[in-house]
């Protein structure tokens, strides 16, 4: 029987999943375990890239070895928080929830005026710090949660959500997401929900995007893996518009892809020519 | 004749630890009655070096080229690692190694420096290609990259090859829904070198990550016919074992007599020709 289709798949981006999920549940166990630890902590938003890291986390290291952390803010919406434990129950790791409110209010009542993307960056960053704190308490490492699109897009907040020590989904298309998050078996009312970074209520990804992820996931394929110009992306039925916005975005947004910039001022610049391997 | 593939994973940098690795698996090809054994690309010292190649670098004359000579008593042994030269420029090197000595050493023609790559940032070119006699027949020596340059496959057929080794570090990438691209690719490359060239053909790779590239593993077999004999999983550490019949390249020569008219004047003509149009001769 045919498989339900719950999106609309690009067929270039359709992924062969049994490989993929082999390749990186090997890359969690060696990344992780050659820096000397067999655990992960993830933060779960209750969204789909969160919740295929846990997956994937628990089939590298076992449900006991894997601590999943909920985060809510008091406007975060209580569908998220259910669909995280939704994750937690299916897999049965040990969790944490942790609410943020109290912090982030303290904080802001300094700056009452304060807007929306200010208040989600904070909020993105202390959720970090809580991570990394109880990454030392269970004596495991951060698994990342930022997926290629949102990667090449910038749609997330450096320091932040862009934070992890390692990060198995940062080469897959959020359409290649969710293929591998059906095949690992991530609860279908995930798969099914419109994407949101949930950092204020009712927000959502593709209307902030002005497209559907299936179409800028097409877009993306072609500028970066098939490295076509502006006018085969027209003869795909792109705008010149969306492809200079899109290209625009990733040009503005390289910076959060990088470590800081190193001003050279010794004949041995670490990035420059300090090269040695991260693994070294 | 028995060949053993070691499908390993190195230590990046390691060069003690891996030369215990070779021992066990040696040793391990030898219970199962192997009498080659290859390993992968710079198996002795891991792949992702960048700055660390000077420290993992030795001579050919040096003590630990020795010891990892001495492996080879009662099994030959094919395995690669960096080579400091005399003018102390370094090469990715392949050794064949038979009973305690070295036979025949191969620096990387081609070190592969576009896309994800960046060899010749560290690494010299070698700048030849020789078969080498063996008690299993010519073998010629090709490392990853060099394979995908065909004249390299021709020029060894020419001198006789029957046995094509090509120890490599390929990664996994490109996938699709029909699985890895680059898998794919090597299986069409091999095939086409073993049918073309009517020899043997042992691709050993390696498999592990490093710096987040997995590398694929998928080290084959494949007999003068292009069939593939034996072919190892994907990422995962293996010992593979083939054995390969004495009278396959015989036989496939028969069938298919490419090399018989080959016209390797013709070819030395062409390119002078064509290297004279453009300036270059």
């Amino acid at each position: 029987m045919a498989e339900e289709a719950l999106w609309e798949i690009p067929p270039e981006l359709r992924i062969d999943c049994a490989a993929v999920r082999d390749g990186l549940v090997r890359f969690l166990r060696e990344e992780i375990g050659r820096a000397g630890f067999h655990r992960a902590v993830v933060g779960l938003s209750g969204g789909i890239d969160s919740a295929l890291s846990a997956f994937l986390a628990v089939e590298a290291f076992g449900a006991d070895d894997v601590l999943l952390v909920r985060m809510p803010y008091e406007t975060s919406s209580p569908e998220s928080l259910g669909d995280a434990q939704a994750v937690i129950d299916t897999l049965g790791t040990p969790s944490e929830t942790i609410a943020i409110t109290e912090q982030i209010d303290a904080y802001f009542r300094q700056f009452p005026q304060a807007d929306a993307l200010r208040r989600g960056n904070k909020m993105a960053r202390e959720r970090m710090s809580i991570l990394y704190d109880l990454s030392r308490v269970f004596d495991g490492l951060v698994v990342g949660t930022s997926n290629k699109s949102e990667l090449l897009l910038g749609y997330g907040t450096q320091f932040g959500d862009l934070a992890s020590a390692v990060n198995p989904i940062g080469d897959l298309y959020k359409s290649q997401v969710r293929q591998l998050a059906r095949f690992c078996g991530v609860p279908r009312q995930i798969l099914i929900k419109p994407p949101s970074a949930d950092l204020w209520p009712g927000q959502s990804d593709e209307v902030e995007l002005g497209s559907t992820y299936a179409e800028i996931d097409r877009l993306l394929y072609g500028l970066v893996d098939q490295r076509l110009d502006l006018e085969q992306l027209i003869g795909r039925g792109f705008s010149t518009e969306m492809v200079e916005q899109v290209l625009k975005r990733m040009r503005q947004n390289q910076y959060k892809r990088r470590m800081p910039v190193i001003a050279k001022v010794s004949t041995r610049t670490i990035g420059a020519d300090f090269r040695y391997p991260r693994d070294w | 004749m028995r060949v053993a593939l070691a499908q390993i994973k190195p230590q990046l940098g390691q060069w003690s630890e891996n030369l215990d690795l070779h021992r066990q698996w040696i040793a391990q090809a030898k219970v199962q009655g192997a009498q080659l054994v290859v390993f992968p690309e710079l198996a002795m010292t891991g792949y992702t070096l960048k700055d660390l190649v000077d420290e993992v670098a030795i001579s050919l004359s040096s003590e630990a080229f020795a010891s990892l000579a001495a492996l080879s008593m009662e099994i030959d042994v094919v395995t690669s690692f960096v080579e400091e030269s005399n003018h102390h420029v370094r090469y990715i090197s392949t050794a064949y190694l038979s009973k305690g000595r070295l036979v025949h050493c191969h620096r990387k023609i081609y070190p592969v420096t576009y896309g994800m790559f960046d060899e010749m940032r560290y690494f010299g070119k070698g700048d030849q290609v020789r078969t080498h006699a063996t008690d299993f027949g010519e073998v010629g020596l090709l490392v990853c990259e060099d394979a995908w340059h065909p004249a390299l496959g021709y020029l060894l057929s020419q001198q006789g090859a029957e046995l094509l080794i090509v120890p490599s570090c390929s990664p996994l990438r490109g996938v699709t829904a029909e699985g890895w691209k680059s898998i794919q690719t090597w299986e069409h490359l091999l095939i086409a070198d073993a049918t073309l060239f009517g020899c043997w053909v042992f691709f050993c790779n390696r498999v592990g990550y490093e710096d987040g590239v997995g590398f694929a593993g998928r080290s084959m077999v494949i007999d003068p016919f292009g069939e593939i004999v034996s072919a190892a999983p994907v990422g995962e550490e293996t010992l593979l074992l083939a054995e390969c019949d004495d009278t396959a390249v015989h036989r496939a020569r028969l069938g298919a007599q490419m090399l018989r008219d080959e016209d390797a004047y013709l070819v030395l003509r062409e390119l002078q020709a064509t290297l004279a149009r453009r300036g270059e001769l």
